[in-house]
């Protein structure tokens, strides 16, 4: 009952069935693990094991394994941090905003992207804990009781912000994400054909059934909590800039920075989940579900954001000169041309130059060139976050104290842990929960204004309000 | 509980008491009590009825189950956990004047290569833990150098020798004292001579020892010299003295000052001294707008250099010329005969020369070399200038140079020659130290009996068939006589920690004489400094404990107590000290023969390299290369510690196209005197295009893990002509070796940037305005310019509680505001107040790779700039772009102007770092005071982030506690000298300077318990205490009475400025501009 439209691309190719959904969703969760997922994960782990031992050796001989220095406080740990964060980004977006925006295509992406929110946000989180030079007392950053009374958190200071806007964000994103699981986990459920997994996901599909009501509670809650993720999309990156806005340290002091980082999150956000779901579409053979239709969906958005940030970069030029502020203007000559002008350059060929491509149709809905940009826009924003942080340190108010950074292999092997990590996680999820929302998708199979395939030859106009409509 | 509270409680207990007597009504405990029933009273002292014996012994009660159970859960869990052994050693007899937690001071006085200072050493439980400088002393004045503050650390170097050795199995003393008498006896009987090597020896009762020694064995030749020799100043003041001493120099009354690459600022002769006396003739202000002026003509850059009003590089082959054309200027001005050189003038010769002549009395010229006749010819420009009697004097001569190059020549050559029977080393290693070492340790083979008293490893040592370690100096007895006259003692400050004796103890015994030498040496002060005192001491007794108490005693000095006060058994009587005016002694000056060696030494038109050897203000002679304190030390013109390395002058890094970058240089082998090394080099601008220079004090093979093979050994490139050591060399190759190397800098940027980080002006404009040169931020308003301290994101009081307000007027700290003024003016940079700060504070020593990684731990750092060729202002005339701008500006001038800026933690009142403490471990204290809660850091570092001066240090790692870190507080004996007071800082949190808050909350608990309020002065910071040069003001901004408060007023509208006020962080730390006497 494939329905199609002729001015409007179908959201599902393939002439799929609701059965044939189903089908082709719950084959990853019930059969065995394929080949390529084995090598896929065997690789994760190895790479986590390796990483392990890194933030191992950091935690018990202290973070002066790392390349940073009197002058330059905080380099690819908060560099890393910051990044996964902004990918973290594209999960909420997809699910929240897009959803109150009614785009219909998101359903067939927003299940994996919300996960990678999830893992991204472990893994910004597993930063925020190894930057510290005593993680294990990384609690006092909470507000808790305790016998001193006085004894509180400094509420003037961002990095608490910081606590409270990505632990919200944690939090409302796992509910988010796990809501919309429950019908998915109940139709696995059904379908299993062993006591173990019926038990598990019995359990964890809390008794659904299906029921008119299930579905009304349902879909109300999953606007709520739309509503409620909105306005964190927007406040977890404008509090993360906030580290950098209020402090006084040329080139971080900029008032700009709460929308440019989220565009920035957005735009690496999105990246990343094109990263992924290239693969995933591939190894799990989902191309009817995520076409090129979305691909080229997501590469407008990035195209979007990545110009949103090309212009951010401009103004800060512009603000610098025109402040008339010395240490800023240094700042930001220093950046374009001083010792990390390679980095600057990275960062300007891949956050400005290269989204411009997707201007080009035949890029825009190539996978291997979308692939590729993908990952480049990545970079891009990896040495964004890079030139932010060292560039501004390296070289900030007092001659004297200028420094240089290089990173360490621990520096290289912490951030290779939170490859490994964020891998781990997504292979596991994808191995053992249904990538796709069946649900939503078998939602959107036929659109208003669509008509089945084979019987509207020429015809432009028929009416269809019979879809259901999913929220 | 208040003492009132206490009374009435008593006085109620009593009325209680008092009632219940009153009331004795007997109430029954039951009726059995009533009857008197026979089994009642047995047991009515008992409230129970217990078992019987043997019912205990059958079965075991609550208390024992709970016993049991208790010790055998503790028992196992003792022996599941090592728990750590902590050494603590109880007094069984408190001594009278110790008291746990309180400190002591003793006087005595450090003395090395020159190098001299009185002391205080602050004892905590037992244990030395600080120097500071004795403010009795004339000489020193209260300040100390680098390595006077380093010196505490030497008692507890691990590597100290524990024994007296024989090669290097451990004997007892009476062994060694048997076989050395037998040597000593040998070498009598022999017909040889017994040689006693030492380094200056300025202790009257030492001297007396050896004498003693010498002359009950008849044979023994004393023989001093200097790793650094003055041989040539000793022999020029013979010649025309009489008197083979240092002249004593006093800057503080020079208007002109002109030195010829004598470093008196840095580690020429007693620079200590010079410092501060050149520091008083620094200090201007409103009230003051005269100002000396210094011209250096030098090779290398020194400290001395870095501070001059005019400075003109020289290459060493032309500086007798360069002299000589001074004295012929002057003489020219004078009307007096020339001496007949080729001539060979230079850039503000004649400047100097009129101002010379300008200021006659009030100049002082001064040369760093050890060539006689040079030395001789800058004696006669004073004369002919009428310095003597003013600044330069032969009445008060300096004793701290004595070494003697000719004899010691003669030593070697009798060593080599096999006529040396024995020889003992006192407090010198010549194998290391001397350029003809390596045929010392070649020879000594030939003495029959060779010792040195060397208190922990040296190569002479190594050397030596035997070794009688001597006491470290804080634990000796001794006296020192720095110049004539001036007498400072010498007192243990703990007891010897190994099995050490006093090296003049050793020579009496084998001199046959059993006196202790604490009796030698009061013997000695009895006989003969207690006859010269005038002060009215009315007994030895009193004489003794009081020149004890305040370390020195000087014969034409003021007695620091006030006369007449009542003390010990006898009264002070009071006693007109006269006025002693001493006169000169003649001097008589025969130029004959100066004016041929001079043209023959020295030529104009030298081509090639020439090498200076020269020392470097931290580590000296060597002698503490063990000191790890010494060795992290940032060298104040390179900024590089850790080891040494050539300096290059920027033609030849042209030449060998060497751009240093992040303490990144290449190897270069040195081709000198027939002798080739290999070592890193490094860019020096302002260094003369000829020349490059090396420092002595590394390249030890023989010390400790810390000092050993660091670096390269200078001392063999020293070169001896006619008998002198001659410092420079020509014709010296450098040649690329190929190799890379790192040097670790604490600073890699050397200018300025153009930044009104540093704001100087030169004395000239500041006599017109006071505020000249001064950055005055401003910010455009609706209502026009404003400056840019009235904006502010805070609070109002917060407002005027700030530094700048606190100059002007009241201020909203409830009690006190603490504060520190700079002097950028006095401040040379010699960077006493480093290692004060260090040593007071704990600060961990992190080896060389930590500094390559930019991570050394210093609380005070003294940057140095140097001027750039390219200023906004010539950017701006010659259209240059802002990108050429900047890039320019980050390359020093060829021939830079250098300027020292001391930077600890500023103290801002608006503290950027507090605001993004996410646990508020950092916060300010009601006293003004940025103050760090180390047990609540976390170690985000973004505090460090956000502190624009970049003062915060982070622990990286466990430094007491990683193997990585091999230094002093890894071993038991290194930590002994850790300062009880301030915290050893955990792994992974953050620090820095806290204004020494250990001290101020002692001075304010002291002035509580008499009930005062603190008085000024009375609490110091270490850096302040150890400046030589006053540059550093410590003190309370709220008492107007104060030294600080004063010289804010006097100067809020001119000199004073705080670092970077255009954002407004309010420190409380104020500069005060720096101004050059400069046309």
């Amino acid at each position: 009952m494939n329905v199609t439209s002729s001015v409007r691309e179908p959201l599902i190719n393939g002439g799929k069935t609701w059965a044939d959904i189903t089908n082709d969703i719950c084959r990853q969760v019930e059969g065995k693990p394929s080949k390529s997922w084995i090598i896929a994960f065997v690789i994760s782990v190895l790479l986590l094991g390796v990483g392990v031992f890194c933030v191992m050796y950091t935690w018990f001989v202290g973070i002066g394994v790392w390349g940073l220095n009197k002058t330059v406080g905080w380099a690819w740990d908060i560099t890393n941090f910051v990044w996964w964060v902004g990918i973290g980004h594209a999960g909420t977006l997809i699910s929240a905003i897009l959803l109150l925006f009614r785009q219909k295509w998101r359903t067939s992406i927003n299940r994996a992207a919300e996960a990678m929110t999830i893992f991204a946000v472990l893994c910004a989180a597993s930063f925020i804990l190894l930057h510290m030079g005593r993680p294990w007392l990384g609690h006092w950053t909470l507000p808790l009781g305790n016998t001193y009374g006085s004894l509180w958190v400094n509420f003037y200071s961002p990095l608490v912000w910081d606590v409270f806007a990505i632990s919200t964000y944690l939090t409302v994103s796992v509910v988010f994400w796990y809501i919309g699981l429950i019908p998915d986990l109940a139709t696995i459920r059904d379908r299993a054909t062993n006591k173990t997994s019926r038990l598990i996901y019995g359990i964890m599909s809390f008794g659904w059934n299906g029921a008119a009501k299930d579905w009304s509670r349902f879909e109300a809650v999953s606007l709520v909590l739309a509503g409620l993720s909105t306005p964190l999309v927007l406040s977890v990156h404008t509090i993360v800039s906030f580290d950098f806005a209020t402090s006084i340290v040329p080139g971080w002091h900029t008032t700009i920075f709460p929308p440019y980082f989220v565009a920035g999150a957005i735009f690496s956000g999105f990246a990343m989940v094109l990263t992924l779901m290239l693969i995933t579409r591939k190894v799990f053979k989902m191309e009817d579900y995520i076409t090129l239709a979305h691909v080229e969906s997501m590469n407008k958005v990035i195209t979007l954001t990545g110009s949103i940030v090309g212009v951010a970069y401009i103004t800060e030029f512009f603000i610098a000169w025109y402040s008339g502020v010395e240490y800023e203007s240094y700042a930001f000559i220093n950046r374009a041309t001083g010792p990390y002008w390679w980095s600057y350059l990275t960062m300007m060929v891949c956050n400005v130059v290269s989204p411009q491509l997707f201007w080009i149709r035949s890029i825009r809905r190539s996978i291997l060139a979308t692939f590729i940009l993908s990952i480049i826009v990545n970079i891009g924003m990896w040495f964004e976050r890079f030139v932010i942080i060292v560039t501004s340190l390296h070289r900030d108010y007092v001659p004297s104290s200028w420094a240089y950074f290089s990173p360490t292999w621990f520096d290289i092997g912490d951030y290779a842990n939170s490859f490994g990590l964020f891998f781990t996680l997504f292979l596991l999820f994808s191995k053992f929960l249904p990538v796709i929302n069946m649900a939503e998708v078998k939602a959107i199979l036929k659109s208003s204004g669509d008509v089945q395939t084979g019987q509207a030859e020429g015809k432009t106009t028929v009416s269809s309000d019979k879809s259901i409509s999913s929220h | 509980m208040s003492a009132p509270n206490v009374i009435i409680n008593q006085s109620e207990k009593g009325i209680v008491r008092a009632m219940s007597k009153q009331n004795q009504t007997i109430y029954w405990r039951g009726y059995e009590e009533l009857t008197n029933d026979l089994e009642f009273v047995k047991n009515s002292e008992e409230e129970f009825n217990l078992p019987s014996d043997e019912e205990k012994s059958s079965f075991s009660d609550r208390r024992d189950f709970l016993k049991t159970l208790g010790f055998s859960v503790a028992a196992v869990s003792l022996a599941a956990c090592e728990a750590p052994v902590k050494h603590a050693i109880p007094f069984l007899n408190k001594p009278e004047e110790y008291d746990p937690g309180i400190s002591n001071y003793y006087a005595s006085t450090f003395f090395s290569g020159g190098d001299y200072s009185s002391i205080l050493v602050k004892t905590r439980e037992g244990r030395p833990i600080k120097i500071e400088g004795n403010k009795l002393s004339s000489v020193s004045g209260g300040g100390t150098s680098v390595k006077t503050q380093a010196s505490v650390l030497g008692l507890y170097d691990n590597n100290r020798f524990k024994n007296p050795k024989k090669g290097s199995s451990n004997i007892d003393w009476a062994a060694l004292d048997t076989e050395v008498k037998q040597g000593l006896e040998a070498s009598k009987a022999n017909g040889k001579t017994t040689f006693l090597i030492s380094g200056s020896n300025i202790s009257p009762s030492s001297n007396a020892a050896i004498a003693a020694f010498a002359s009950s064995y008849g044979n023994v030749k004393y023989v001093q010299y200097d790793s650094y020799s003055a041989h040539g100043l000793l022999e020029a003041s013979k010649d025309v003295s009489g008197n083979r001493v240092i002249p004593g120099y006093d800057f503080s009354k020079a208007k002109v000052v002109v030195s010829f690459g004598a470093d008196f600022l840095g580690s020429w002769l007693s620079s200590t001294e010079y410092s501060r006396q050149f520091a008083k003739t620094r200090r201007v202000s409103p009230s003051n707008k005269e100002m000396s002026r210094l011209f250096v003509f030098e090779s290398l850059m020194s400290i001395t250099g870095a501070n001059a009003d005019y400075r003109t590089n020289i290459r060493p082959s032309e500086k007798g010329l360069v002299v000589a054309s001074l004295y012929n200027e002057v003489a020219a001005l004078l009307g007096t005969a020339p001496i007949n050189t080729s001539p060979k003038s230079n850039r503000y010769i004649k400047q100097a020369a009129e101002q010379l002549v300008a200021h006659k009395g009030a100049g002082l010229v001064v040369d760093g070399s050890n060539d006689k006749n040079l030395q001789k010819l800058v004696l006669q420009l004073n004369q002919l200038l009428g310095n003597f009697g003013k600044t330069v004097s032969f009445a008060n001569p300096a004793l701290i140079k004595r070494g003697n190059d000719t004899d010691f020549n003669q030593f070697v050559d009798s060593l080599n020659g096999g006529q040396v029977g024995a020889v003992l080393f006192l407090d010198s290693n010549p194998v290391y130290d001397h350029p003809r070492g390596a045929e010392i340790k070649a020879g000594l083979s030939k003495a029959d009996l060779s010792l040195s008293f060397a208190y922990a490893p040296d190569e002479t040592a190594a050397s030596s068939k035997f070794i009688a370690p001597n006491h470290y100096f804080l634990e000796a007895w001794g006296d020192a006589e720095p110049k004539k006259g001036h007498f400072s003692l010498i007192q243990p400050t703990i007891s010897p920690i190994y099995k050490t004796r006093q090296a003049e103890e050793s020579l009496l015994i084998w001199a046959g004489d059993k006196t202790t030498y604490y009796d030698f040496v009061k013997g000695y002060w009895k006989s003969n400094m207690y006859p010269k005192q005038q002060f009215g001491y009315g007994s030895f007794k009193d004489f003794w404990n009081y020149s004890l108490h305040d370390g020195v005693f000087e014969v034409n000095g003021v007695n620091p107590r006030q006369v007449g006060a009542t003390s010990g058994d006898s009264t002070i009587v009071a006693a007109t000290i006269p006025t002693v005016s001493i006169p000169e002694p003649a001097i008589s000056f025969n130029l004959a023969g100066v004016e041929a060696e001079i043209s023959e030494l020295y030529k104009a038109n030298a081509t090639g390299y020439e090498l200076v050897v020269y020392e470097k203000v931290g580590m000296g002679s060597g002698s503490q290369a063990n000191n790890p304190w010494l060795q992290e030390f940032p060298d104040p013109v390179t900024r590089a510690c850790w080891e040494n390395y050539l300096l290059i002058p920027v033609s030849l890094a042209k030449e060998l196209e060497l751009k240093v970058t992040e303490g990144k240089t290449i190897l270069v082998n040195l081709k000198a005197a027939g002798k080739t090394i290999t070592i890193p080099a490094l860019v020096q601008p302002g260094q003369n295009s000829g020349t490059v220079g090396l420092a002595i004090g590394y390249g030890r093979t023989e010390t400790g893990k810390t000092g050993k093979d660091v670096g390269a050994n200078a001392y063999p490139f020293i070169k001896s002509v006619n008998g002198n050591l001659q410092y420079s060399i020509s014709g010296v190759s450098v040649e690329k070796n190929g190799g890379d190397h790192l040097v670790a800098h604490v600073q890699t940027h050397h200018t300025v940037m153009g930044r009104p980080v540093i704001q100087e002006t030169t004395l000239d404009k500041y006599a017109k305005n006071a505020a000249d040169g001064r950055y005055l931020p401003k910010i455009t308003t609706v209502n026009g310019e404003e400056p840019a301290s009235n904006f502010s994101l805070w609070f109002d009081n917060d407002l005027e509680a700030s530094t700048n307000e606190m100059a002007k007027g009241p201020n909203k700290r409830p009690n006190h505001q603490w504060s520190m003024v700079v002097d950028l003016n006095t401040c040379f940079g010699c960077g006493a107040c480093v290692i004060a700060c260090q040593s007071e504070n704990n600060v961990p020593v992190v080896g060389k790779q930590e500094v390559l990684n930019r991570r050394e731990m210093h609380w005070i750092r003294i940057d140095r700039y140097y001027s750039s060729d390219m200023t906004k202002e010539k950017a701006k005339k010659e259209t240059v772009g802002l990108i050429d701008m900047y890039d320019a500006m980050e390359i020093a001038s060829d021939d830079p102007e250098v300027v020292f800026q001391p930077l600890m933690c500023q103290h801002c009142n608006n503290a950027p770092c507090e605001t993004v403490c996410p646990v508020l471990a950092t916060t300010h204290s009601s006293e003004g005071l940025n103050q760090m809660t180390y047990n609540r850091c976390i170690g985000t570092r973004y505090c460090a982030n956000n502190c624009p001066y970049k003062v915060r240090r982070f622990n990286w790692f466990s430094y007491p506690e990683n193997s990585k870190f091999d230094y002093n507080v890894n071993n038991n004996l290194g930590k002994m000298v850790l300062n009880p007071d301030v915290t050893v800082r955990a792994r992974g949190v953050m620090e820095k300077c806290s204004m020494c808050i250990q001290r101020i909350q002692e001075g304010k608990l002291y002035a509580k318990k008499e009930g005062r309020r603190p008085a000024d002065g009375e609490i110091n910071t270490a850096c302040a205490q150890a400046c030589p040069t006053e540059a550093i003001t410590f003190g309370d901004m709220s008492d107007k009475n104060s030294k600080l408060y004063k010289l804010l007023a006097e100067h809020k509208d001119g000199r004073a400025y705080t670092l970077l006020e255009e954002i407004n962080t309010r420190p409380s730390v104020v500069y005060l501009t720096k101004i050059r006497n400069k046309a």
